[in-house]
């Protein structure tokens, strides 16, 4: 439905787009890390172009992707980044969509902020590294925002089990066993 | 009595506080009590929304005397944990039942309260009674306002049996320090 | 005496209260630090605020979420599609069927039947879900306006909330969260004699509507309170993420409906109200005027839906009819496969919003094949609203943060997810 956005950035940016696909009437493009800011600028300024309104940002974390029905090849493996992060626009003039995706490899999981672009993407980044623990460099405030600061870990990656709490405060007579009654004298 | 009570199993404090009859003013400090309790809604998820439809005109608490809420906890002497607490929440939920002033109960409110209810995850607590110690749990998620009433007709009986918990703890420690001054 | 006095200052650090004559000059001026929440009852939920203020007046303020934080996304990764619905109940619980519908969308777009959804089955979550819309209006501005002090307005939306939480408990069972609608369907359908019981209630919402606003529109207290509260531009508004009433207060015209439209919406007529100034009382204005135009698409929807089946004829989704499940095997290992591995949604990734009570609400879900989905991130408007909330109450009073959070209508279960 926006291809047409896609060919705008190939053809505006081609050094910076790895690859363009469209899945479910969504479009997506993939962008070189170091050259995010820019296409993210050229996106938002470009008249034809226009994403004036951000929608959401977040990261898919690939370490246990092994889908049905697909060829072994397109698993996850050791040699392919890690993570996505998926920033999604949207323009209110054009009301067109594109979704823009970037490769994080683990060992470097850091990408330039786009907060300074749009402020909604300043709580949206603080919630994806509170989460999946990617660094966003140049954001203004960069901290845990649903989870406390003495939580350890990074709770949406596929590492992390489900149920390991770890709380801030418990009752004192909980730790101890049942009753005393008639033993402690 | 010589034996250091230290059990908050509520069975074993029952059975010392049946024997320990209560007197025509306790009965009649515990009716006044249950007629007006001050509720501190500690509301944090979708159970508030049952809350305010108990507090409403259809199925009025106003007919059990606790209708005021009092945002205060100084000010109130029943806590109503309504909806799910989590970790983060703990120390806030356990600086405010602390602040306030015997005798105090608390009602857990909706499963989450109770239990952690279908969370079972690394930020929801499994209920709140990990951090305050609770008198009466409301299942229902979340629960019907008439659920929420017959709690707090349990809880009223409650009260005017003496068994609250921090009833029971004040009966308790006055056990204590007339066996210490008996002794002493 | 002024050696006492002087002493005291050299141990305060300051001049003590005693001291102080009744001029501006000596009152000290130092900004105080605050704490709002996060059990507070004009929280709506619960939501902490760091306020560092100057006398009343707000300096800066650090707005933390996260005490509701119930791990959705983390929950989503281990259960199956169908059993995601009640905890998509418990995003906006005062509207719990258009998460629902939400949710259901993006299954069916993954699994690419969103075009053969049977036409009753849209019809009937196109009713519950603005009916669910009116009940999210009417707990907002009800609590707002308690919030306020004004008590009356409170109880009587609390009153039309409870006959239309009846109607959706003979549809659904559930009072509150309905976990009503299903990928490909809904799960029952719509029990006899609703139909004139919908036309009834909405006849007597929209006369409690009048009286609710004869006591609140022109209502100097309420005026004064509101109007010229939290205003925000236009620009402002899209740049950061709004939708929904407050960016229609605004002026912005995006309705998901209208926009991108889905379902049956574009076989209904309604409006979409459209704000000037941005601050609260245009917020609020604008939220009762929506539930004017939900009950007109309810009343539309209540003429126009067509009989038929309600969940669509696709062993892929949907549970086999009882008496099959009951009577031959093949029907009870199907039902048994949907019930514990789920419905199989093929691997890929998709963005599905509907206009929730608070705007754009949407699921981005990544599919793997199997019955649980790989991620499932859920887009809430409440958590992108309450980011401006600091720019909002920036320079105005402590008192007005209460309007200002009122007329966000930040849901805890959304923001916090």
């Amino acid at each position: 439905m926006s291809q047409k956005v896609l060919d705008a950035l190939t053809t505006a940016h081609a050094a910076a787009i790895e690859r363009t696909e469209s899945q479910h009437g969504d479009e997506i493009a993939w962008v070189k890390r170091d050259q995010l800011v820019a296409v993210a600028t050229w996106l938002k300024n470009d008249p034809a172009m226009a994403f004036d309104a951000p929608v959401f940002c977040t990261c898919i974390d690939r370490l246990d992707w092994r889908p049905l029905g697909v060829a072994p090849s397109q698993h996850w493996s050791e040699d392919k980044p890690r993570f996505e992060v998926c920033y999604q626009l949207r323009s209110s003039k054009h009301r067109h969509r594109v979704r823009l995706k970037i490769a994080v490899p683990e060992h470097d999981a850091r990408l330039p902020s786009l907060a300074g672009l749009w402020p909604a993407f300043d709580w949206q980044e603080r919630e994806t590294f509170d989460m999946y623990g990617i660094k966003f460099e140049g954001h203004p405030d960069l901290r845990r925002i649903y989870l406390y600061e003495e939580f350890v870990g990074y709770p949406l990656r596929k590492d992390y089990p489900k149920e390991k709490r770890q709380p801030l405060v418990r009752r004192d007579d909980l730790t101890r066993s049942t009753s005393s009654v008639g033993k402690e004298k | 009595m010589g034996v250091e009570i230290t059990t908050t199993r509520l069975s074993d404090a029952a059975l010392w506080a049946k024997a320990a009859k209560q007197s025509k003013l306790d009965q009649v400090t515990n009716w006044g009590r249950k007629f007006s309790l001050f509720s501190y809604p500690f509301v944090t998820a979708c159970c508030g929304m049952e809350f305010m439809s108990v507090a409403a005109p259809k199925y009025d608490l106003a007919r059990f005397g606790a209708e005021f809420p009092r945002f205060s906890p100084r000010q109130s002497d029943l806590l109503m944990v309504v909806g799910t607490i989590t970790e983060k929440q703990g120390p806030a939920l356990k600086r405010v039942y602390d602040q306030m002033a015997e005798p105090k109960w608390v009602i857990a409110f909706g499963v989450c309260a109770s239990t952690g209810g279908f969370y079972q995850n690394y930020h929801a607590m499994p209920g709140c009674d990990q951090v305050i110690p609770v008198d009466v749990y409301i299942p229902g998620c979340p629960p019907r306002p008439e659920q929420v009433l017959d709690a707090l007709i349990m809880l009223m009986d409650r009260i005017q049996a003496g068994r609250g918990h921090s009833q029971l703890a004040i009966k308790r420690e006055q056990i204590i320090a007339s066996a210490a001054q008996d002794e002493g | 005496m002024a050696d006492a006095q002087s002493l005291r200052q050299l141990v305060l650090g300051r001049k003590d209260v005693q001291d102080l004559s009744d001029t501006e000059q000596d009152l000290p001026p130092d900004l105080m630090t605050v704490n709002m929440g996060p059990s507070h009852p004009a929280m709506h939920g619960t939501v902490r605020i760091v306020l560092t203020v100057d006398g009343e007046k707000v300096v800066k303020s650090d707005v933390q979420p996260g005490y509701l934080h119930r791990c959705f996304e983390k929950e989503s990764e281990h259960a199956t599609y169908t059993q995601i619905f009640p905890y998509t109940d418990r995003l906006n619980y005062v509207s719990p069927m258009i998460n629902n519908v939400g949710w259901a969308m993006v299954a069916e777009k993954l699994m690419s039947i969103g075009k053969d959804i049977p036409k009753r089955a849209e019809y009937i979550r196109v009713i519950v879900s603005e009916m669910s819309r009116i009940t999210d209006h009417l707990t907002c501005v009800g609590a707002s306006a308690m919030e306020l002090g004004a008590f009356g307005p409170f109880l009587f939306f609390l009153k039309c909330r409870e006959w239309l939480y009846e109607l959706l408990e003979i549809v659904s069972g559930a009072r509150l969260t309905h976990t009503y609608v299903r990928v490909g369907g809904v799960s029952k359908d719509l029990p006899a004699g609703f139909d004139e019981r919908l036309t009834h209630t909405l006849d007597e919402i929209e006369k409690v509507m009048v009286e609710v606003e004869g006591l609140l529109n022109n209502n100097k207290i309420f005026r004064d309170r509101m109007a010229g509260i939290g205003a925000m531009t236009r620009e402002e508004a899209i740049a950061t993420g709004c939708v929904g009433p407050i960016a229609r207060a605004c002026g912005v015209d995006y309705d998901v409906r209208k926009d991108y439209p889905y379902s049956i919406y574009p076989e209904v007529e309604f409006d979409v109200p459209v704000g000037t100034t941005g601050d609260c009382l245009d917020r609020y204005l604008v939220r009762l005027e929506e539930m004017r135009q939900s009950i007109r698409i309810l009343r539309q929807c209540l003429k126009q839906i067509p009989d038929g089946p309600v969940m669509i004829d696709d062993p892929r989704c949907a549970l086999p009819p009882k008496v099959d499940t009951y009577n031959t095997i093949e029907s009870m290992i199907r039902h048994f496969k949907h019930i514990v591995d789920g419905i199989k949604v093929p691997a890929g990734e998709t963005y599905a919003f509907v206009e929730g009570g608070n705007g754009e609400l949407g699921f981005f879900v990544v599919a793997d094949g199997t019955g649980r989905p790989y991620k499932a991130y859920c887009r809430s408007p409440s958590f992108v609203h309450l980011s401006t909330a600091s720019q909002l109450i920036h320079g105005h009073l402590i008192a007005d943060i209460v309007p200002i959070f009122g007329m966000i209508n930040m849901i805890g279960g959304e923001c916090d997810k």
